[in-house]
């Protein structure tokens, strides 16, 4: 079992703009109205880039940037970890659209910002973080397979972690391919030691399947199953709640992991 | 760290298919590079190609088929290298064996014949199947299931950096007991997407590429597919004895230019291994040939190291690989360690008068223990390793 600590917590959807608010409507306190979230302005980008930040890298910055409003650790003291399903969907959209025709266009900021750790690398640069960085996707298990690489990384490394997921709207005619309706994220901030204002700890277990936590409410639960950053929200309601318990974060295709959650 | 073993690796590229085609064009100095004949490929260009890529995939996997997938497949049939896994699997079970695959353009190029196909407006076509080939994780998924193993998977995708990242990654796995052992490896293939897009930034080079030569223009892309199988104590094809990461905090798509993140990252891959610079024989450098990268690249080797190490880039031989330049790197350092062999840089002629580390010209046979290789991609992710020989 892989164990770390929950130093802070942000997130980001329709209905959840923030964790205060995330964490009255999981609690039962608030109930849930799916509103969708205005439109980010990344505060830690210079104006040229801010006015340019493509829709993954703000729904990125949204939770990052939030997280560190309320967190024991400056940004550039921690290793980070991206997680996202499909990246910038606009943008690979919008190239090979260029590419169909004759001219073969392509915007030179469009081609950098398809990589995949576009995000990642806008926030190392806006953090000056200049610790270990990684992108990574796992399908619909994304949040999963980032959990348990930060969580390898603060346990071996002994570095605290950043975890950013986070998805976006896919735009058609691709949408019908990759039915995603709206923009989620999540960060948490991982530490290999609990400290003051810790909110939880956490044991991760690698399974080999299972069936994954579900929210009680439907449009809850249709938000975890409609963005693969909101299959966090087991986790988030755990943490919540701060009551023990353990979720299943189960993707059969990729990563299971079966999460112990203990209220600091 | 511990060192790690290594006990299978295969590599596939424009060298050919498998570890005895690579070594006999490094002893041969035979470039793999041709002028680029990449259907709707209109640039004056030269590329590394894997031939043969035409038939699908078929059979219970046949959902995967792209291109990507059909090269990850050429890749896995090589030096038996399913043989060695399946080994694995009976010896510590499928669950316990981690799926750590790279990629930076995955299936991309099945999207480009889709929206092709799809004209100017309307939808995309039936047959395109965005999940199992155009998506980031798809790579893996492929590798995953042909393999039939059942532990965690995912598919790391830091451009140019991500076939050395998914190492350092595996490592970890491994180290927390979560797994036994793990298949890591990268995959990239051709595409418009990035003969387009490296173009659009005029990071291209109209001749084939001469990685530190003086008149060095460029990259020449190429694909690859290479794969390793770490165990804790199975090191018959060879060690990872540490690995280094760093971000350069810089610029999304040129390098810190003093090569601090370059620097941090092999520093910090001797720190893990517990060596020092002179227990290094070679540094398998990046060396894409572009203006950038050699010459910061090369003020971080000596930093590191100082000027006299051994050091010589690939990207002549096989093209810059992208998301699979990481995999190369360590595959063809592996062959290296084990048959002793220093390669020169290929297509370099007169070395640029402000590169001043060792640029090997000839390709040397002498015993090799240690060698450095260096992985370094947009949003400036860097990500070092260091390798020996089977003990």
């Amino acid at each position: 079992m892989i164990e770390a600590w929950v130093a802070a917590i942000a997130c980001a959807a329709p209905g959840l703009p923030d964790w205060p608010t995330a964490r009255r409507v999981l609690r039962g306190e608030l109930p849930y109205e799916p509103v969708e979230l205005p439109r980010y302005q990344p505060r830690l980008l210079p104006p040229n880039e801010r006015r340019r930040a493509p829709p993954a890298v703000r729904q990125a910055f949204r939770v990052a940037e939030a997280l560190f409003e309320n967190a024991p650790l400056a940004a550039r003291d921690c290793a980070t970890v991206f997680a996202s399903s499909d990246g910038d969907t606009g943008i690979t959209q919008r190239i090979s659209i260029g590419l169909a025709t004759p001219a073969r266009t392509v915007s030179p900021t469009d081609f950098h910002n398809t990589v995949h750790n576009a995000a990642a690398g806008y926030w190392s640069i806006a953090a000056d973080a200049r610790l270990a960085s990684t992108a990574l996707s796992a399908w619909d298990a994304s949040f999963a397979a980032g959990l348990l690489e930060a969580a390898a990384f603060v346990t071996v490394e002994g570095q605290p972690t950043l975890l950013v997921a986070y998805d976006v709207a896919v735009p058609e005619p691709l949408h019908a391919k990759r039915p995603i309706d709206t923009s989620a994220g999540v960060a948490l901030l991982l530490t290999p030691e609990p400290s003051r204002g810790t909110l939880a700890r956490l044991g991760i277990e690698a399974v080999a399947s299972a069936r994954p936590s579900t929210l009680a409410d439907a449009r809850l639960e249709a938000l975890r199953r409609g963005n693969p950053a909101a299959r966090a929200l087991p986790l988030l309601e755990a943490v919540a709640r701060e009551r023990p318990t353990a979720v299943e974060l189960a993707e059969a295709e990729a990563c299971s992991l079966r999460v112990e959650v203990q209220p600091a | 760290m511990q060192p790690l073993g290594i006990s299978a690796f295969t590599l596939t590229s424009a060298l050919g298919r498998g570890c005895a085609a690579h070594l006999d064009a490094l002893l041969a100095g035979r470039s793999g590079l041709r002028p680029c004949a990449f259907d709707g490929c209109a640039l004056p260009t030269w590329t590394g190609t894997v031939e043969g890529l035409d038939i699908p995939l078929s059979g219970q996997l046949s959902e995967w088929d792209c291109r990507n997938n059909r090269l990850a497949e050429a890749g896995l049939s090589q030096d038996g290298f399913t043989n060695a896994v399946a080994r694995a699997r009976k010896r510590y079970g499928a669950t316990r064996i981690a799926t750590c695959i790279a990629t930076s353009t995955s299936g991309v190029e099945q999207g480009e014949r889709a929206y092709r196909e799809r004209g100017a407006s309307g939808p995309l076509p039936d047959w395109f199947n965005h999940r199992t080939t155009q998506n980031v994780y798809s790579v893996g998924g492929y590798v995953r299931a042909r393999l039939g193993l059942a532990g965690p998977c995912a598919v790391i995708s830091t451009a140019c950096s991500s076939s050395a990242k998914v190492f350092a990654s595996a490592a970890r796995l491994i180290a927390t007991g979560c797994v036994d052992a793990a298949v890591v490896g990268g995959v990239d293939s051709l595409c418009l997407t990035t003969l387009y897009g490296f173009n659009a930034l005029q990071l291209l080079d109209a001749r084939i590429c001469r990685p530190a030569d003086e008149s060095r223009a460029g990259l020449s892309l190429g694909e690859a597919a290479g794969f390793a199988l770490l165990e804790r104590s199975e090191a018959d094809a060879g060690e990872l004895l540490g690995y280094g990461e760093s971000s350069d905090a810089w610029h999304m798509s040129a390098p810190q230019p003093e090569g601090r993140g370059a620097a941090a990252a092999m520093r910090d891959a001797l720190a893990r291994a517990g060596r020092g610079a002179s227990d290094v024989d070679h540094v398998h450098l990046h060396g894409t040939a572009t203006r950038a990268n050699d010459v910061i690249e090369d003020k971080a080797v000596r930093a590191v190291f100082g000027a006299g190490i051994a050091c010589s880039s690939t990207k002549g031989w096989t093209g810059h690989t992208l998301g699979a330049a990481g995999i190369v790197s360590a595959a063809l350092s592996l062959l290296c360690l084990r048959h002793g062999v220093l390669p020169r840089s290929l297509n370099t002629g007169r070395v640029d008068p402000e590169i001043s580390a060792h640029v090997l010209l000839q390709t040397r046979r002498t015993a090799v223990r240690r060698v450095m290789t260096n992985a370094f991609g947009f949003g400036g992710s860097n990500c070092s390793l260091l390798l020996g020989a089977a003990p």
